[in-house]
């Protein structure tokens, strides 16, 4: 069986027409349509809402499974790793990272760049598809928003370790304090603590919002299961630990404690139409106020560069080039995840569907283009500005000691995006995974052409070349551990699909539906 | 025994009644408010297109308490960086102004984001008056299906049109099944 085929081939797909063309082997799910007439569906598999309900709180509910402890224990001593390298930063000092003179940036910088990019994504398909309509957004908005919930706590984490005396870092924020002085609000670098702390606030707002519903069905659910028990044990994963930890069981009353910790974040919401009314009205201001905000994160984060005057680094073409590769980086980052997730939850095919893929793989080609195209006009621009700092600046990035980061870069920002142009690329889904890493690692390239800029700087005598120590490197890998271990927490515990959202697109949702004879008529 | 109170003694919250699909409870919904209810109210799973009209909802309240949370943030924001750097922390540089709105925008916008983001969570809160620790209908193990894939209407026992028999066969009579009485 295919990875491409529903989870339930034998089941009958009423929400889909029955007219032939959607079963022929180009619209593989039945949702790759080409007619522009047609619409193609949003939820496959036959489902009614009950099964939504069921299949989505399943994944929380159910035993864990086996994969989970084995990539939970990975990530978790990854992040340690991380964790550890942080400490030991903080007790030694910068002096541990590859910085030097002229280049004082160096990965942290490169690497909080890279995160906040990847949590574009989140915000992008959340509000702003959400003010688009984009329908087929419901069944990926709540994976995404989690993802730049912990892109953004990694991104928080390298600029807060970077300022070298970490316990004095809420000098970062408008503090009265006993010497009596202020933060420098004319300062790019404060406009970024103000911008990545607003996006990261208001993002967490988002995300919540939209859980607090989903998380009531959770807790409804584990009411009414609460006289369960439910026994762990033993613990699957290969570990080291002795044999009477090993084989342990523990029984609970799994259900009655997660209806009351459900119950708590819940808040007390019961579905109430009144409810709803001021709810919806809510979400779509915060979609509106989300849109301006993920445009300008970035752009606040580009003028961290922009607004110095180092050639390379002193252009207006900054804030779209940075806007659009945050996307370019979020959307690729966001498949990275969703892909695997696709495969191991049973169930998920039928939300995300090879159209909803197929959409994501779009966007990353018209961003991946923006990109490409600023990359171009970026050296276009240093050769007819007339700059001689300009130019060579440009000229040693392509052709310097660092050529071969920026040809990386090129390589996968501008041509592997290209080649979603062709329908298998765009449908093959072990295809769009490996394109989906390939794009993340030209992204962190791309920080890292523009940070390492500063090893050559207005004065010969003071050129050096940058290159990371082990403490760097294991500093950026715990970071994904941070990431993934968040993440796998997220998949066990919280509603991974917009459940209510999910339901609200479906063809039973409408009021106007009397029956069958309307089906298919909006 | 009182009409407004249970067979075990405690008062009565309302009545509930379940409605099978999204047409049948936003078509009672209809009833319901022309029937001149007050104290009511529809669950559903999710937001039902249309809903507001046929319960005839007033417009939200929420885009008020935004507006006010983004200008509380827009005027902070402008003070807070007026303030600190043009008046009391002034830090002279190549004689730029100590204090320019351009400068100031960033922070401007971003709290007004900020602050307008927090009116719409808690304002929404607020107005829905949540959280709320307890509410009769949660205890009603039927109810708890409304979260999953059934649809309700319920009509308080403090709407000045309740009456116990009456309301049960209003309901009954615009397509309510399972109609259930509520305690308090």
């Amino acid at each position: 069986m295919s990875i491409l085929e529903p989870d339930h081939p034998d089941q009958p797909a009423p929400m889909m027409r029955s007219d032939e063309r959607y079963y022929d082997a180009d619209t593989i799910d039945g949702t790759l349509v080409d007619d522009p007439g047609a619409r193609a569906p949003l939820v496959l598999g036959g489902r009614d809402f009950h099964s939504v309900t069921d299949t989505i709180c399943g994944w929380a509910e159910n035993k864990t499974p086996k994969w989970w402890p084995l990539a939970f224990g990975t990530s978790a001593g990854v992040a340690g790793l991380g964790t550890l390298m942080i400490l030991y930063l903080i007790i030694t000092g910068v002096g541990v990272w590859g910085l030097q003179n002229p280049v004082s940036w160096g990965w942290a910088i490169v690497n909080f760049v890279w995160w906040v990019g990847i949590g574009h994504a989140g915000t992008l398909i959340s509000a702003i598809l959400c003010l688009f309509k984009q329908k087929w957004r419901t069944s990926i908005n709540r994976f995404a928003e989690a993802m730049t919930i912990f892109a953004v706590i990694c991104a928080g984490t390298f600029p807060g370790i970077h300022v070298g005396r970490v316990w004095m870092a809420w000098m970062l924020f408008p503090i009265p304090n006993s010497n009596a002085i202020w933060p420098n609000f004319r300062s790019p670098l404060l406009w970024d603590v103000f911008a990545v702390g607003t996006y990261f606030t208001v993002s967490l707002l988002f995300w919540y919002m939209g859980m607090i519903p989903d998380i009531a069905t959770l807790r409804d659910r584990a009411t009414l299961r609460r006289g369960e028990k439910t026994t762990f044990g033993p613990l699957w994963a290969p570990h080291p630990l002795p044999k009477v930890i090993a084989n342990l069981r523990v029984t609970l009353p799994y259900f009655q404690i997660m209806s009351v910790v459900y119950g708590f974040l819940a808040l007390g919401w019961r579905f109430s139409c009144r409810h709803w009314h001021n709810y919806e009205k809510a979400y779509l201001i915060l979609a509106g106020l989300a849109t301006p905000l993920v445009l300008s994160v970035h752009s606040i984060v580009s003028f961290d560069f922009a607004v110095s005057i180092l050639p390379g680094w002193h252009t207006t073409i900054f804030p779209p080039y940075f806007v659009a590769g945050a996307i370019f980086s979020g959307f690729a980052m966001v498949l990275t995840l969703l892909i695997p997730a696709r495969a191991l939850y049973p169930g998920m095919k039928d939300f995300v569907t090879a159209r909803t893929i197929e959409n994501m793989c779009k966007i990353i080609t018209v961003t991946g283009s923006m990109v490409g195209f600023a990359y171009a006009m970026e050296f276009f621009i240093a050769w007819y500005g007339g700059n001689p700092y300009e130019m060579d600046a440009f000229i040693r990035r392509a052709f310097g000691p660092y050529w071969w980061a920026y040809w990386t870069m090129i390589t996968c920002n501008v041509i592997s995006p290209q080649l979603f142009w062709f329908k298998w690329c765009r449908t093959c889904i072990p295809f769009i995974f490996c394109i989906s890493i390939v794009v993340n690692i030209g992204m962190w390239f791309e920080r890292f052409v523009i940070v390492s800029t500063l090893s050559a700087d207005f004065l010969p005598s003071s050129w050096g070349y940058y290159s990371p120590t082990l403490v760097d490197i294991l500093t950026f890998v715990g970071s994904l551990g941070i990431f993934m271990t968040l993440f796998l927490l997220f998949c066990r515990f919280l509603p991974m699909l917009a459940i209510s959202e999910v339901k609200n697109v479906m063809p039973q949702a409408h009021a106007h539906l009397h029956g069958d004879d309307h089906e298919g008529e909006h | 025994m009182s009409k407004e109170t249970h067979q075990h003694g405690s008062a009565n919250w309302g009545i509930m009644a379940e409605f099978d699909d999204v047409p049948a409870v936003y078509h009672a919904a209809e009833k319901c408010r022309d029937a001149g209810f007050r104290k009511w109210d529809v669950f559903a799973p999710f937001p039902i297109h249309g809903i507001d009209e046929a319960m005839g909802l007033k417009t939200s309240h929420v885009p008020k308490v935004v507006a006010m949370m983004a200008m509380i943030g827009i005027s902070g924001a402008l003070l807070l960086q007026w303030w600190t750097i043009g008046v009391d922390y002034q830090i002279p540089n190549g004689g730029k102004p100590l204090f320019a709105w351009e400068a100031a925008l960033p922070i401007t916008f971003e709290l007004g984001v900020l602050l307008s983001a927090f009116g719409a969570l808690f304002g929404m809160l607020i107005l829905n008056t949540l959280p709320m620790h307890f509410h009769p209908l949660l205890k009603k193990e039927r109810f708890l299906r409304v979260s999953d894939d059934r649809f309700c209407i319920a009509i308080e026992a403090k709407d000045p049109k309740f009456d116990i028999d009456g309301t049960r066969s209003f309901l009954e009579s615009i397509g309510g099944r399972n109609i259930d009485v509520v305690e308090a």
